[in-house]
């Protein structure tokens, strides 16, 4: 069983007050594999929040089927593997954060599962560490930049050894280089760890980052490949309300307005700063 | 201007008192309160003020904070003492009127007056040398037992330290809120008391839906964070008790039976 997640013909419906059923997700065909790092992509209320929900078993499908390593996220009895398995990371790290000081958060879930003090020790200490927030393990979570809590918060999820982390849109509320701190951590994870990891994110140079890019629109898939593959469908992402990564922003307008025809498969500023300066000489 | 509250006031310090167990600190002063009442004679209150000052000097908090710490019931103990002081019969050393001071009518407001101040005194060291967050610990374990008679001991503990959690980031937004309702031409200063409490609305509104979709999402976390409650749960922190913890005992110990026995002696 290589699957991390997979789900079949996932559907999510919900009712308003006039009793109109909308559907946030509406047939999801999505197959992610062990140790891939998958960003979701999409505009408010494309239904990626809705969808990441899925993963974690706080949102069960209205129709379909979600498996989470194997396991059916709709039987109540897996739920607690399935939450070990899959662990989230949310927008907001105030609101996720428990304790007054920082070593007492990470160490929250491991109190949770009944992990020896020791064993405890050794684990939050160890995510502490992989996130770069050791030194400040004494420390009250609410006099920390907000990078900073959203790293308390990964490591507090990191300490439970999850194989897959979903993360909901982490650096929504994030200054830029709080975002980089964060958008480092994750790769690592990915990287160093050999995590599965889901970005839910609206930023295209977040999203770049990633192995494989999924594209929401309307509650269904509209694209699914490479960053490479996916972002230079400029037209296509513009009709799904999203922008593209400014460095193919430039190339694919120098085309249109001057004819340039460049390649516009720019995932890095150096690859676009090569493309304009062979077009100028 | 709300940054400057500080829920229980602790002092944080590394002192010999800071280190001693939140749960044998809550037991002593517990101790203390009932000796306080159990003393009587001027050794056995000489004896109490001996302890408290050797304790407010190891723990290395200011004489005057301790003493700036009674100011606010200086008006229950002005009153004990007047009442005290006129409505005890006894040997009539002075009236006017319908007023008489006793000589025991003396005695008995002093004695309460001591009694009240050394009460507080005693209370405020604990929240002084102890961290919130231990004092919320050392109950919980405390009061674990009552968990079989179904009190709901954890519960009451964790909306405790998510309280103290959650001070500082309501503070923060509360400043927030007012900042934009004061750019929005939001007065708040001038009026009666009345047309203040109004003005108070447009801040406790949205800090009240603020605080409420907070609790909502991180409950969500909390629950993706695997908790179920009390059951199963273990903890990183251990309370060990230490030496410290036996010599705190054993000298508090000592100077309770002191005073409690020479109080009933009347000294």
């Amino acid at each position: 069983m290589s699957e991390m997640i997979k789900t079949e013909n996932l559907v999510y419906a919900y009712h308003d007050e006039n009793g109109n059923a909308y559907f946030a997700l509406n047939g999801i065909d999505l197959h992610i594999q062990r140790g891939e790092f998958v960003a979701v992509l999409g505009h408010n209320g494309s239904g990626k929040s809705t969808l990441a929900g899925h993963f974690n078993a706080i949102r069960l499908p209205t129709g379909g089927k979600v498996y989470v390593d194997g396991m059916d996220t709709a039987g109540e009895d897996k739920l607690y593997d399935i939450r070990r398995t899959c662990a989230m990371v949310f927008q907001n790290p105030d609101n996720q954060i428990v304790a007054t000081v920082v070593e007492e958060d990470v160490a929250f879930a491991l109190e949770n599962m009944g992990v020896p003090p020791m064993e405890i020790r050794r684990r939050v200490d160890d995510a502490l560490k992989a996130v770069g927030m050791y030194e400040y393990r004494s420390h009250a979570p609410h006099k920390l930049s907000g990078g900073q809590k959203q790293r308390v918060a990964i490591a507090g999820v990191i300490a439970m050894m999850p194989r897959c982390i979903v993360f909901d849109e982490p650096t929504a509320m994030l200054d830029p280089s709080g975002r980089k701190e964060v958008m480092r951590v994750i790769r690592e994870l990915n990287e160093r760890f050999g995590i599965t990891v889901i970005l839910i994110t609206h930023h295209m140079d977040e999203a770049v980052q990633a192995g494989r890019v999924v594209v929401m629109h309307q509650g269904r898939i509209l694209m699914d490949g490479v960053p490479r593959e996916i972002f230079t469908q400029v037209d296509a992402l513009r009709r799904a309300s999203l922008s593209v990564p400014q460095t193919i922003e430039v190339l694919y307008d120098l085309n249109a307005q001057l004819d340039a025809q460049l390649p516009v498969g720019a995932m890095t500023v150096d690859e676009c700063a090569d493309i304009l300066q062979k077009f100028l000489q | 201007m709300l940054r400057d509250i500080t829920i229980g006031q602790f002092f944080p310090g590394n002192s010999a008192v800071h280190r001693v167990d939140p749960r044998v600190k809550i037991v002593l002063v517990i101790a203390m309160i009932v000796t306080l009442f159990l003393a009587g004679g001027p050794i056995s209150y000489g004896l109490m003020i001996a302890y408290l000052a050797g304790i407010i000097k190891i723990s290395g908090i200011r004489f005057h904070m301790v003493v700036r710490g009674l100011r606010p019931i200086l008006i229950i103990v002005i009153f004990t003492a007047v009442l005290n002081l006129f409505y005890t019969p006894g040997d009539i050393l002075w009236s006017w009127g319908f007023l008489h001071i006793t000589r025991q009518g003396i005695f008995a407001a002093i004695e309460m007056v001591l009694r009240i101040m050394l009460l507080i005194i005693g209370a405020s060291m604990l929240t002084y040398t102890t961290s919130p967050i231990d004092l919320t610990d050392g109950l919980e374990r405390l009061l674990g037992p009552l968990k079989k008679i179904r009190v709901p001991v954890h519960e009451l503990s964790m909306m405790m330290s998510i309280a103290l959690r959650f001070i500082p980031t309501l503070i923060e937004e509360t400043e927030k809120i007012i900042a934009a309702q004061k750019a929005r031409g939001a007065d708040f200063e001038s009026g009666n008391i009345l047309q203040r409490a109004k003005a108070m609305v447009p801040i406790l509104v949205p800090l009240f839906i603020s605080a409420i979709r907070r609790a909502d999402e991180l409950a969500t976390a909390m629950e993706c964070r695997l908790y179920r409650g009390d059951e199963g749960r273990t903890r990183m922190k251990q309370l060990k008790t230490t030496r410290v913890d036996l010599l705190a005992v054993l000298v508090s110990g000592a100077v309770f039976a002191a005073v409690i026995v020479l109080g009933r002696m009347g000294m």
